[in-house]
This record gives C-alpha cells, sequence and structure tokens, in this order.
C-alpha cells in the first residue's frame, strides 16, 4: 500500500481519545449495582450518608431561594461553557500565552500517566521529596498521588476530608466531600491511629478533630517547598488561575511553597475574567450551600515577592478530547464539580459514591466516567453507570450550570448498548419489545399470552413471585395479574365503532 | 508530534466533529450587574455587617477614620504583637499597646516570624454585600502579600464603605486580575465533617471587620 | 372536543382502570373520545434503556397512530401518564433526529405539541379544575418525577383534588423524592430501586392515608406492589380513578381493587414457577 492512499494530512495522533485504561480512577473493577448491593447493605454508611446529603440539601436550597437572578446566572453559566468548548484550542493557547507572559511555565498532557510524570519531574527538579496538595479532582482522576510515591515522593492531602480519606487508606467518595461516608466517631478512631502526635484525648467533637488535623498539618505548610494544586478556572484573557476553598489549606499551598504546580483539565478555561462573576456565584451556593466560601485565590503566573516563585501549569486530555468529539456528551465537561447533583440523587443518598468506582460520582459522574474511558463492552464496569439513575431528573434542576444529565444518561445507556460484542438477554428483550411494539395485531397476541398470567395470580389476584428476570420486581414487590379484559378491548365492547 | 501539539490537534478535531446541531447563541446575561444597594450605601453597609456576621465573624461601625484607632485597640486587647503591610495607616494603630512589625521595613519577614505574631491589620479592595466577602489586593500597599494575611491568626480588616459594593459583578470590575487576589468570606471554616461547619482550621481562626463611614 | 385517549402499553395490558376512569371522565365532561385502535406503546422503555435505534420504528408507529392529532382530526391527545407524556414531548423528535430522520421528526414535534397528561388537559386546555368528582377517602398524591421535571405540571393534580368532594387530602412529605421505580431501573438496580421504594412507603404510611394516588401507573404498581407486599392497608389509586368517581357511581366506596394492594386475602397461591 502506499502511503498516497492514507487520508492525510490528518494524522493519527489528532483524534480525539479516550483516556487510556491502566492509569488513573476513572474505572471500578465491578458493575454497579454488584458495589450498590454490598453498600446498601451498610448501616452505618447509609445513616451518614442520609445525615450529610440531606443538611447540605437544605442549605443549598436556602442560599439559591434568596438569589433573584439565579435561572438568569444558570442560563449565562451554561452559555459561556458552551462557548469555551466551541473555541477550546484557541482559549488554551490564549490562556498559555498569558501564563508565559506572566513567568509561568505550561506543560501539556496527553494523558493521566504523562500528567503524573510531568508533575514528578517538576517535583524532582525543585529538589524536593515532599509535597502539599490542595485537595484536586484532576489529581484524583490521574491517580497522582500513588504515582508520586512509585517516584519517591510522598504527597500530603492537606484539606481535612482528603486528610481523612488519606489517613483512612480509603477511597474519596463524594467530590466536595470526599469523606462524606465517614461520621466523627470514625474520623477520631482514624486520627488516633493514624496521627503520630495526637492528643490521645481527642473528642469526635468536630471543632476538636478540625484543631487536630491544624496541629498536625501547620509544620509541612510552613516548611513545604513545593504544591500541588488543581483549579477551579482558569481565566483565558488574563492568564489567571483560581482556587475556591474553606479551610485555607488551599491558600497556605498557594501562597507559601516556592515552587507551585497546577493540574487542570483543558475544560477549565472561561474566556474573560468578567465570566468569573456567573461561576463565583454559582459555585458556593451549589457547592457548599454557602453565599460564598470562606477562600476564593486567583493569581496570575508568578509575582515577585509575593507567593510561590516558580508557577508550573499542566494542561491535560486525558480523555477530555474524545468527550469534546460528542455533540451531546460534550455538556458533561461543562461540570464546575459543585456536587449539587450528588446531594439531591435518590440513587448516590443510597448506595454511595463508592459504588460508582470512578473518583466522579453521582449523576455527572455516571455519564462524565464512562464518557472519558469511553465503554469498553458489556462487562466494562463503567457501562453499568449510565443506568444507575431511575432518571428522576432532579440532578437538572440542581446543575448550576444546567447539564441536561437525564439525556446525557440516555445516550450513554445508547453507548453502553452499542457497545455490546455479542447480543444480551436484554438486547433480545428489547428486540422482540419493538417487535410487538411495531404492530397492533402481534401487540395483541402477545397481551393474550401475558393474560395467561392471570392463572399466577390465583384468587387474591397478586402475583408473589415470578421467574428471573421479573423475580427482580417480585423480590420485594407484588403484581397485579392481568385484568381479565384490555382497555382497548373495553372500549371497543362498550363503545363499538367510536375507536376513531 | 509534541504533547502539545498533539492535545490541541485532537482538540481542534473535536470541536467540529462535536460542533452543536443549531449554532450557539451569544451569552445571555440577563443576571443581575447591581444589587438592590449602591456601592456605599447605608443598605449595602447594613447588608454588609448581616452577612459578614453569618460567617461569624465579628463587624464594628465606625464614623470616620479617627475612630478607627480606638476599636483597632479594643480588637487587639489580646495580641502582643501584630504585624502590618507597609502601606497601611499607621494612624490606625495609634492607640494599640502592641509591637508592631512592618512588613518590609526592614526586612520581609519570612514564615517563621509570621507565625510567631498574633494578629494582622489590613485594608481591603472591595467588599460584597451580598455575600459578606472581603477582597484583598496583594498589589496595594495596605493589603500586602498574601502570606500576611494567612498565617497569623487573627486578622483585622479596616474597609471603607465607599468600598462596599452589592454584588459579585460589581467586585470584579473593580479589580485587576492580574493581582494575586484573595476573597475573603468569614474566618477559615470546614464542612467536612457530617456537614457541620467549623469555623477555623488553617486559616485566620478569628477575623474581625473595621466598617468607616 | 375531540380527544384522543392514548392508553399506555401498561394502562392497556396491565392496569385498564385508568384508562378506563379517563375515558369516562372525559365523557362526563362533555367530550367525544376515541381510542385509536392500532396503538401500542410510545416506546419509552427502549429510549430509556438505551435501546434508541430499537425505538425509531416503535416511535414511528405512535407518530403514525396519533399523526391524525396534527392533522387537526383530532383536537387533542391525552394519555393518564406523565412519564409517556414525557417520553412523547421530549424524546421522540430526539431519537428520529438521532436516526436521521428529520420527517418523522418533524411529524414527532408536530404531534407532541397537541399530547397532553391528564391534569395539563383538564386545567390548561379545558380550564376545569373541578370535575364534579366525590372520593369520601382519605388520600395523599405522589407527584411523580416525569410529571414534576420533565412536563412541569407543577400543583395542577393537586388543584384538582383539593376540588373533589368528600376527599381529605394529606400532604406527602418528601413528595418530590423519586419512589424508585424509573423503568428499567427497577430490574437493573433492584436493589437501590427496593431501598428508594422503602423510603416512599414510609412517607405513604407517615400520612395515614388510606389511598396513595400518582399520575402514573408505572410508579403505582411499584409503590402499591410494595405497599401490598407488605400488608399495609394503603391502596394504590390512579387520579383519574379519583376524578371519575362521583356520588352516584359506587367508585367512591366500593371496596379497593384487589389487584392493585388490598388487604391480605386469606390464602395467597405463590406462582407455580
Amino acid at each position: 500500500m502506499s502511503t498516497t492512499d492514507l487520508p492525510t494530512p490528518v494524522l493519527r495522533g489528532a483524534a480525539p481519545a479516550h483516556a487510556p485504561a491502566g492509569t488513573g480512577h476513572l474505572r471500578g473493577t465491578r458493575s454497579f449495582p454488584a458495589e450498590a448491593r454490598d453498600a446498601l447493605q451498610d448501616t452505618q454508611l447509609r445513616r451518614n450518608l442520609g445525615k450529610a446529603t440531606g443538611v447540605i440539601r437544605a442549605k443549598r436550597q436556602a442560599v439559591v431561594d434568596e438569589v433573584p437572578d439565579w435561572e438568569e446566572l444558570r442560563l449565562a453559566g451554561s452559555a459561556i461553557k458552551a462557548d469555551v468548548m466551541a473555541r477550546l484550542p484557541e482559549l488554551l493557547e490564549q490562556l498559555e500565552a498569558n501564563v508565559v507572559a506572566r513567568g509561568g511555565t505550561v506543560h501539556w498532557a496527553r494523558d493521566a500517566e504523562e500528567a503524573n510524570a510531568t508533575v514528578l519531574r517538576l517535583v524532582r527538579e525543585a529538589g524536593a521529596d515532599e509535597v502539599v496538595k490542595v485537595k484536586s479532582m484532576a489529581t484524583q482522576e490521574t491517580g497522582l498521588n500513588e504515582a508520586l510515591e512509585a517516584g519517591g515522593v510522598a504527597a500530603l492531602e492537606t484539606d481535612l476530608a482528603e486528610l481523612i480519606v488519606q489517613l483512612g487508606h480509603d477511597r474519596p467518595s463524594h467530590i466536595l466531600v470526599p469523606a462524606i461516608h465517614r461520621n466523627r466517631a470514625e474520623i477520631r478512631e482514624i486520627f488516633l491511629r493514624e496521627m503520630p502526635d495526637v492528643d490521645p484525648d481527642l473528642t469526635d467533637e468536630p471543632r476538636r478533630l478540625a484543631m487536630a488535623a491544624r496541629a498536625h498539618l501547620r509544620r509541612k505548610f510552613l516548611s513545604a517547598k513545593v504544591a500541588v494544586s488543581g483549579a477551579n478556572f482558569a481565566v483565558a484573557d488574563s492568564g489567571t488561575l483560581s482556587v475556591v476553598e474553606s479551610e485555607g489549606n488551599g491558600r497556605m499551598c498557594l501562597t507559601l511553597p516556592e515552587t507551585l504546580i497546577t493540574v487542570m483539565g483543558v475544560e477549565k478555561v472561561v474566556p474573560t475574567w468578567f465570566d468569573l462573576e456567573v461561576f463565583l456565584q454559582l459555585l458556593p451556593r451549589s457547592s457548599t450551600g454557602e453565599r460564598m466560601n470562606p477562600y476564593t485565590s486567583t493569581w496570575t503566573g508568578v509575582t515577585p515577592g509575593d507567593g510561590p516563585q516558580a508557577f508550573h501549569l499542566v494542561l491535560m486530555d486525558n480523555g477530555r478530547s474524545g468527550v469534546l468529539a460528542d455533540p451531546d456528551g460534550r455538556a458533561a465537561l461543562h461540570c464546575i464539580r459543585c456536587s449539587a447533583c450528588l446531594n439531591v440523587c435518590p440513587v448516590y443518598e443510597r448506595a454511595g459514591g463508592h459504588a460508582y468506582g470512578s473518583v466522579y460520582p453521582g449523576p455527572i459522574g455516571a455519564v462524565l466516567s464512562p464518557l472519558l474511558t469511553g465503554i469498553s463492552g458489556e462487562d466494562d464496569p463503567n457501562a453499568s453507570l449510565p443506568y444507575a439513575s431511575s432518571l428522576c431528573g432532579a440532578c437538572f434542576d440542581a446543575c448550576p450550570v444546567r447539564i441536561d444529565i437525564p439525556n446525557l444518561l440516555v445516550q450513554q445507556r445508547a453507548a453502553s448498548v452499542e457497545s455490546h460484542r455479542r447480543p444480551t438477554g436484554q438486547d433480545v428483550a428489547m428486540r422482540a419489545a419493538r417487535v410487538a411494539m411495531t404492530s397492533p395485531g402481534r401487540f395483541t397476541a402477545a397481551e393474550k399470552a401475558m393474560s395467561l398470567g392471570r392463572v399466577l395470580g390465583g384468587r387474591s389476584g397478586r402475583i408473589t413471585a415470578l421467574p428471573w428476570p421479573a423475580s427482580r420486581w417480585t423480590a420485594s414487590r407484588d403484581v397485579p395479574a392481568p385484568p381479565k379484559e384490555t382497555a382497548r378491548e373495553w372500549f371497543a365492547r362498550t363503545r363499538p365503532g367510536q375507536e376513531r | 508530534m509534541s504533547a502539545r501539539e498533539e492535545v490541541l490537534a485532537r482538540l481542534r478535531t473535536a470541536r467540529d466533529a462535536g460542533a452543536p446541531r443549531t449554532p450557539l447563541g451569544d451569552v445571555p446575561r440577563d443576571y443581575r450587574r447591581r444589587g438592590e444597594h449602591d456601592p456605599g450605601s447605608e443598605g449595602a453597609l447594613v447588608q454588609l455587617v448581616e452577612r459578614v456576621e453569618d460567617y461569624r465573624a465579628t463587624v464594628t461601625r465606625v464614623a470616620g477614620p479617627d475612630d478607627v484607632a480606638t476599636v483597632v485597640a479594643r480588637l487587639l486587647e489580646d495580641a502582643s504583637s501584630v504585624v502590618v503591610p507597609s502601606g497601611m495607616d499607621r494612624a490606625w494603630l495609634a492607640a494599640a499597646g502592641v509591637r508592631v512589625l512592618v512588613d518590609g521595613e526592614p526586612d520581609v519577614l519570612d514564615v517563621a516570624a509570621l507565625d510567631a505574631v498574633d494578629a494582622v491589620v489590613t485594608g481591603a479592595a472591595v467588599a460584597v454585600a451580598e455575600t459578606g466577602t472581603l477582597v484583598l489586593d496583594a498589589a496595594a500597599p495596605d493589603q500586602g502579600r498574601r502570606a500576611l494575611t494567612l498565617v497569623p491568626d487573627h486578622h483585622v480588616c479596616v474597609v471603607r464603605a465607599a468600598d462596599v459594593v452589592g454584588t459579585v459583578p460589581e467586585a470584579l470590575a473593580r479589580l485587576d486580575p492580574v493581582h494575586p487576589l484573595t476573597f475573603v468570606s468569614g474566618p477559615s471554616a470546614t464542612s467536612d465533617i457530617e456537614l457541620d461547619r467549623v469555623e477555623g482550621v488553617h486559616g485566620p481562626r478569628r477575623l474581625d471587620v473595621v466598617l468607616v463611614g | 372536543m375531540r380527544i384522543a385517549v392514548m392508553t399506555t402499553c401498561l394502562g392497556d395490558a396491565v392496569v385498564p382502570q385508568a384508562v378506563r376512569a379517563t375515558v369516562e371522565l372525559l365523557e362526563r365532561l362533555g367530550h367525544d373520545v376515541v381510542l385509536p385502535p392500532g396503538q401500542t406503546c410510545c416506546g419509552q422503555m427502549h429510549v430509556n434503556t438505551g435501546y434508541l435505534r430499537e425505538a425509531v420504528p416503535v416511535v414511528r408507529h405512535s407518530v403514525d397512530v396519533f399523526g391524525p392529532v396534527a392533522d387537526g382530526d383530532w383536537d387533542a391527545v391525552v394519555a393518564p401518564s406523565g412519564s409517556c407524556t414525557g417520553c412523547v414531548r421530549h424524546q421522540h423528535a430526539m431519537v428520529a433526529r438521532r436516526a436521521g430522520d428529520e420527517r418523522l421528526a418533524s411529524r414527532a414535534e408536530a404531534v407532541a405539541a397537541r399530547t397532553y397528561e391528564l391534569s395539563e388537559l383538564l386545567v390548561d386546555v379545558l380550564g376545569v379544575t373541578d370535575v364534579g368528582a366525590y372520593y369520601p377517602h382519605r388520600v395523599t398524591y405522589h407527584p411523580t418525577c416525569h410529571s414534576l421535571r420533565m412536563l412541569r405540571v407543577g400543583d395542577k393534580p393537586l388543584q384538582l383534588l383539593r376540588a373533589v368532594r368528600g376527599i381529605e387530602l394529606v400532604e406527602l412529605p418528601d413528595a418530590e423524592v423519586c419512589c424508585g421505580f424509573g423503568g428499567t431501573f427497577a430490574l437493573k438496580n433492584a436493589d437501590t430501586s427496593t431501598a428508594m421504594l422503602a423510603d416512599k412507603m414510609s412517607a405513604v404510611l407517615a400520612t395515614g392515608a388510606e389511598v396513595c394516588s400518582a399520575s402514573d401507573s408505572s410508579c403505582l404498581l411499584h409503590i402499591g406492589g410494595g405497599l401490598g407486599r407488605l400488608r399495609t392497608g394503603v391502596r394504590t389509586v390512579h387520579l383519574a380513578e379519583i376524578l371519575a368517581s362521583t356520588d352516584g357511581s359506587g367508585a367512591a366506596v366500593a371496596a379497593p381493587s384487589r389487584a392493585q394492594s388490598g388487604p391480605a386475602p386469606d390464602v395467597e397461591q405463590e406462582a407455580p414457577l
């Protein structure tokens, strides 16, 4: 084959890509139903989650209700994000130029592995064997802590919840409050076990626990040479980065070390400084349910005499180009990681975040994770995520940037179905149903066959057990036996000639 | 192909492949650019006080610059040392019986020195009434570099009435994005334990605001 | 008005009482009711399970059967189901467009523009809230997700219920939370679905109501199936049945349908499978 037959000049490397398997935390090992079955049995988890999501739902509702232009802000937020997607490469180049002009260095990463390797190299170049970290979804996604550890660098999480997760040798289960599955008694136990200098008389009072974390981290903050952060927003027209936080651990990391490395998914860029006026209103109220979070830091490159004198920005693809190439799916890249959809989701509230396998749980995770990784077939755990929803729609109402998550769930279910390498039982059933439902004659015949089920109902007219897969229904619910007469039969009998 | 070229090439292909089926319109900006209260108005000040206190910070209102020193002295009663940025109005500390360190005069204080100081007093660039937010501009001489307002455990922030605006959009319009900025809404806090809010983690655990005018 | 009733597949084959009530109610209000015999299913099961290609012929069939409303032969189509109406209104055109069938998509949009859920038809189109019903029972109402968040029917069902004579309407705690049905979700994620159902049943039981009503037979089948299994003595009744019930109809005081979730019978027969 001669090279002139190839459809050049499109290079293979220029094709939008999914996040490669093998690095990072975008996929679990078991399907959602299997994980959820176990999680639902954990009474402590159920209680912790129910309490915490209830509290935050009420807080969010109260502060959203007091904003008279909330819907206008949502519309603006949604439109700004759609605009970003439509000119993402140009905005990133503009961002890069402005960061460089202000003394920063910009690195690009095709995937998680490349992002991790870049950070490790930069840490080593800075002569450090320890970094302090601001809570960041991007570096959780890439599994940066494990990669640094493998490279001989200790990564210290400084957000309280992330610290609880790290000390507990646990996994985060929520975007905003990663230790939401833990209660105060469990946290006390973890601290007593894992913090070297902790007061042995530590109680489970949240204030005492927070003060223990302060004492534990303070020396580290004051001596750290390198910090690693994510970014909530990056402003293309000024080169400004922004981190939104509560505890001040973010400020410590962004201000005190000599070197700051920020890892950011490419979708976090916004066009102008004034676009932040929308997101700085939408994010805190949706996220922690506060009018404003305690601290928001913004910085642009390097400022002589203030803060880190070396700033590195790592711009990461890791599957985002693949999502951007999907006309429906790209809306998932609008997500600002507020986690409001998790807190209102009845499925998340009961099954918890670990059941989703990925660092992105809840409704947005159920679409974002399979969009980022692609779905490799019917056995892919991420193939089950789009089904982890009753499509109740509460997530759309809560989303500050109006991501139509129910629609994305349906679209990703289609992607899941289309990934099947061989017909599943569900495929066969759906095909049969399609055949019946496109012909009135066949539909009536199917109804007749079903009405034989009357015999199952016996005298009570109620069916309490059916064979698989309907047994999944009758495990917890009765079924009425089919009626003697369908609605259409009744109408034809009682109103002859009046059907149309 | 470098990572840069490759990522950008992928994104260009994806941007076109996933283009929306209907063209995008202009971004609708029908949200409020201004609050119900004018900047510096009594309504804005009252709202700011209410919202800042909601975060369990304190606010003390004074009539004019001459009264600031008295209030600052009272707020610093428990402190033995205080740090201030070099451009701050020293008259604000005139009545306080504390050791005063000025950052950069003669030396820039290192982190250990800041950690040994009890409090910091600064001005603010702008305050947002609706959200109870103070914005510190590190390039402003009376606000100082970011570490000053971070390491000491007690922050006293003097806000001029004229700098109080109603909304977030009004505040951003007054700020220069290339300066390091810190938006402060109450003292450091966490809700990571059962969503119970606890004030005071790593940032200053005590925030006192003096509102002038 | 000339109104075509969309029975919905579930309403035709499993719970025809809601369709019968819809027909009787509209006739009582003085309208001509037709019931297109060729109708089968709106395709929601296929769409919401991800079978968007399999759904295309089902959608086409539905659009064909109800096409006359777009041509003005009928004034409206009504379905006693929020989710089926939601599928017609928000998914039919999407499915057609995704398959590249723009003609089907615009025809689907024309049909959807005149397809209503029952409470929408009554309140918005027919302009009536007091339908002359009589229903002397303690009732709580579950608003169902698709009525609430896909169609935005708001409190229209409650406006209708408040005008019913004899009714004792009690508010359902956490009413807007999903009952856990979700179509094939109830089978594919049966454990989570059951956990959601348990909370919905707790809320229903807390009201002390004897009847839990809704505008979706599917959700009622789920809630009623759970309430019946536990012998709670609470039954589920479609909104249409309450609105169709009058002083003289007998339905108002009749024993609850055993097919839903009546009191425990003396003999329970397990299926021999």
